[in-house]
């Protein structure tokens, strides 16, 4: 019964909630700032309006520039149907399926990269170097991170690590989730484009890293790269907090309540992030990641020593 | 003729025949030696006679509060001296645009403003004479090699900002050269006040940088009141500088956000925004206008500043300058932030004294340049004022100068408005002296603003040379990128934040 409601509030998570984690953020923002800012539904707002629209497509593309954000968008929501959300078990789960889910976050990578590189322009260029430069040095801190949360469950599915992540781990091994759960943070800043990595307002297009990438996309096509962020942002959250929010009440709706709650909890957070603090330097960027790389890779040292 | 320049003081009109001349190479090696001894280049420009043209020198040197002028007459070329004083590069590719006069060996021969000859009608660029002249069509300067890729940027830009074209020389991620290509917003300003002044001349003034309308206007007044030879009145000269500082305020702040918004940290960005909008309110409670538009009169102010404005003012201001304090206050103290601004967009107080850079851009060099000390005019005449400085050279100095600036400049609107002289605040302007020349500086918020006139017998303009800051400091924004990072541009660029059209005129 309960696996009956659960997949299909699964699935309505993935299709609807994501916009509002960007609404909640820009709010916060704008409260910090002391703006009453956009409605916290205009990004639902600005995905239909531009689902609505047409597209442009500069006659110096091919093929891949409009294949881009469709293959990345399918990549992102192959990925969303592995990571258990609420209090359940995600709709597919099996042995390995962390791998797929890290690389399927990587091909939509590859192919928002592809699609910017097809345009030609040195914008584009610039901001598809940025992103793959500093995909490679967060890749390890994500993968280090999941080998820890392997070893604590000894599984290594999704699933198995984090639905019903038992928060009594956080008296036996604190020390390195704390580890890692600073890495995990620094990694759902860079993977989402936020401050202090990238600026998702910004208008230089010098500056920013994904953005430059989805210049060129117009209409429909920047309606799914839209989402696909918002999904991402979503995934990266569930990620962090079934570690950090180990709450589990025994009823499924009020897990999933609970779930929601601190979703919209991390985006404030993040919002609180941006409105306090500057980009960084783009050379520091790699320092930063490197450091969420060192902290995971040491609770993994720790752990490993703790159960062997 | 004892002395080797004419010497006259900002604003003090002169006759034309007290100009000393010399022969070219004797007019431009004076350049040279009184350049590398402390005098620097105002304003260099030609003025078409007959079947030569006669290059005027207008050089000034701070300590003595003097301007000196030369002149020399040319025909179809004279050697280019920019290689000996860079701050002239600007002013021999703008004279061989304008006159076809060609500067000699110029190190950099190319179109400044990207317009036909106003002489020969031609294009002085070795292009053929059917060939349209399109802005930003020309070589640009290349870095070669298998690593080494280019960026070009504008026009059109995302932002809502003027356009210029920018071409940056990269290795990855770092700029080797930038060449700035600008001209786009060229309205042949200069040309149209040719037998002026019109009536219309100061509307155009108002508009020569828009962001600048009380520097640019002040400027021209004072042209006019020194071939009248009649002084302002000193209310009005008291309300025009308080009116100047209440645009270098809203500009300033409107910088020191515009910065904080470039590195992303919001809340200086928008309560700066927000900051600005009283600054140039209480402009507008002045005249009418947010931008000072119809404030600054040959003579005087055409408003007058009555007791409740002035308590009103009195109240804003402080009330401004408190939100201001805790907005920059934010910034300084915003690690993130500062990490940013340090050690970004470097420019050495050498190189700021080899182009010729002016205003703040100037003064974060540790250069001491400023027009309200060098040169005063109007209410700083009595005011001994001091320039604020910062050795740094970065965009942190060029940020620090601003706050400074605006706390120095609140303070002078608060004094001016308790001391502000008894009578009219309009004087009559008589009319203009013939055959005469005037020089006038104003520090605009951005620097030094330098206009000069040249009368004709009837007492109309036969020549009118303006300097907007801008024409100085392009150049000392693409030094300030070599070996920078690309994406920290944008940064450096809002530092210098330049007027396009005040460059283009």
């Amino acid at each position: 019964m309960e696996y009956m409601v659960n997949i299909p509030i699964h699935l309505l998570m993935i299709a609807i909630f994501p916009p509002l984690l960007l609404g909640v953020i820009n709010r916060t923002k704008a409260f910090f700032a002391g703006r009453n800012g956009a409605p916290t539904l205009q990004p639902y707002h600005d995905i239909i309006r531009l689902w609505q629209k047409g597209s442009v497509f500069s006659p110096t593309t091919s093929v891949i520039f409009r294949a881009g954000p469709v293959l990345t968008i399918a990549a992102i929501v192959a990925a969303a149907l592995m990571m258990p959300l609420g209090n359940h078990p995600a709709p597919i789960s099996f042995n390995g399926d962390m791998i797929l889910f890290a690389y399927l976050l990587g091909l939509a990578r590859f192919f928002t990269i592809a699609a910017a590189l097809d345009t030609g322009s040195s914008f584009e260029g610039m901001g598809g170097a940025r992103e793959a430069t500093f995909a490679c040095l967060a890749e390890p801190a994500l993968f280090f991170s999941l080998v820890v949360l392997a070893r604590i469950s000894r599984s290594i599915s999704l699933t198995g690590m984090l639905n019903d992540f038992p928060p009594t781990i956080w008296f036996g091994s604190g020390a390195a989730l704390l580890l890692m759960v600073g890495a995990l943070f620094i990694l759902l800043l860079a993977e989402n484009c936020r401050i202090p990595f990238d600026d998702p307002n910004t208008h230089l297009e010098l500056t920013m890293i994904h953005e430059v990438m989805v210049l060129d996309h117009s209409g429909p096509a920047l309606a799914a790269i839209l989402y696909g962020a918002s999904l991402k942002l979503l995934l990266f959250g569930a990620l962090f907090i079934h570690i950090t929010v180990p709450f589990r009440s025994g009823s499924f709706l009020l897990d999933w309540c609970a779930f929601t709650g601190a979703m919209i909890l991390l985006a404030i957070i993040v919002g609180v992030v941006e409105s306090t603090m500057a980009r960084l330097k783009l050379t520091r960027v790699p320092q930063l990641l490197i450091a969420a790389c060192i902290l995971s890779a040491f609770a993994m040292l720790l752990v490993m020593r703790q159960t062997s | 003729m004892n002395s080797s320049m004419k010497f006259s003081r900002n604003g003090d009109a002169f006759l034309l025949s007290e100009i000393p001349e010399y022969g070219s190479n004797d007019f431009l090696q004076k350049i040279i030696t009184e350049t590398s001894s402390g005098w620097r280049v105002l304003n260099f420009f030609g003025v078409p006679e007959q079947e030569s043209l006669t290059l005027y020198a207008v050089l000034g040197a701070r300590r003595e509060q003097q301007i000196g002028v030369m002149k020399c007459r040319v025909t179809e070329s004279f050697p280019s001296i920019s290689g000996y004083v860079p701050q002239l590069h600007l002013f021999e590719r703008e004279i061989a645009e304008t006159f076809g006069v060609i500067p000699e060996d110029h190190p950099w021969f190319k179109p400044v403003r990207f317009i036909t000859s106003r002489t020969t009608g031609q294009n002085s660029f070795a292009k053929s004479v059917d060939e349209p002249i399109i802005p930003g069509v020309t070589d640009y300067f290349r870095v070669n090699g298998e690593e080494v890729h280019e960026v070009a940027v504008g026009p059109v830009h995302a932002g809502i900002i003027e356009p210029g074209h920018f071409r940056f020389q990269c290795h990855g991620e770092k700029v080797f050269h930038l060449e700035i290509s600008l001209g786009y917003q060229h309205r042949g300003i200069e040309g149209q006040l040719t037998g002026g002044p019109y009536p219309s001349t100061i509307h155009r003034m108002e508009t020569v940088a828009g962001d600048t309308t009380i520097g640019h206007t002040q400027a021209y007044c004072m042209i006019l009141e020194g071939l009248g030879g009649s002084a302002p009145s000193q209310r009005g000269d008291s309300i025009r500088a308080i009116a100047l500082e209440l645009e270098r305020l809203a500009n300033h702040c409107g910088d020191l956000g515009a910065l904080a918004g470039d590195v992303g940290y919001l809340p200086t960005m928008s309560y700066c925004g927000r900051i600005r909008g009283d600054f140039l309110n209480m402009t507008a409670l002045i005249c009418g206008s947010r931008f000072g538009r119809g404030l600054v009169r040959p003579g005087g102010a055409a408003f007058d500043i009555d007791t409740r404005q002035m308590v009103e003012l009195q109240r804003r201001l402080a009330a401004a300058k408190s939100d201001l304090q805790n907005a920059v206050e934010l910034l300084w103290h915003s690690s993130s932030a500062m990490a940013r601004f340090d050690q970004t967009g470097k420019i050495s107080a050498e190189a700021a004294l080899e182009l010729g850079l002016v205003g703040p851009a100037a003064r974060a060099c540790g250069v001491q340049r400023d027009v309200r000390s060098g040169f005063p005019f109007g209410a700083y005449k009595n005011h001994g004022w001091q320039p604020v400085t910062d050795p740094h050279g970065d965009v942190y100095a060029r940020a620090m100068v601003r706050w400074l600036e605006c706390q120095q400049s609140i303070d002078f609107i608060a004094h001016e408005l308790d001391h502000l002289p008894q009578g009219g605040c309009r004087a009559k302007v008589a009319m203009p002296l013939p055959e005469s020349m005037v020089i006038s500086l104003t520090e605009g918020w951005r620097g030094e603003i330098c206009h000069t006139a040249i009368t004709g017998i009837n007492g109309t303009f036969t020549s009118y040379k303006i300097v907007d800051p801008s024409f100085h400091n392009w150049t000392g924004l693409a030094m300030a990128l070599r070996g920078e990072q690309i994406s920290d541009f944008p940064l450096c660029n809002k530092s210098f934040n330049l007027s396009y059209c005040g460059f283009d005129l």
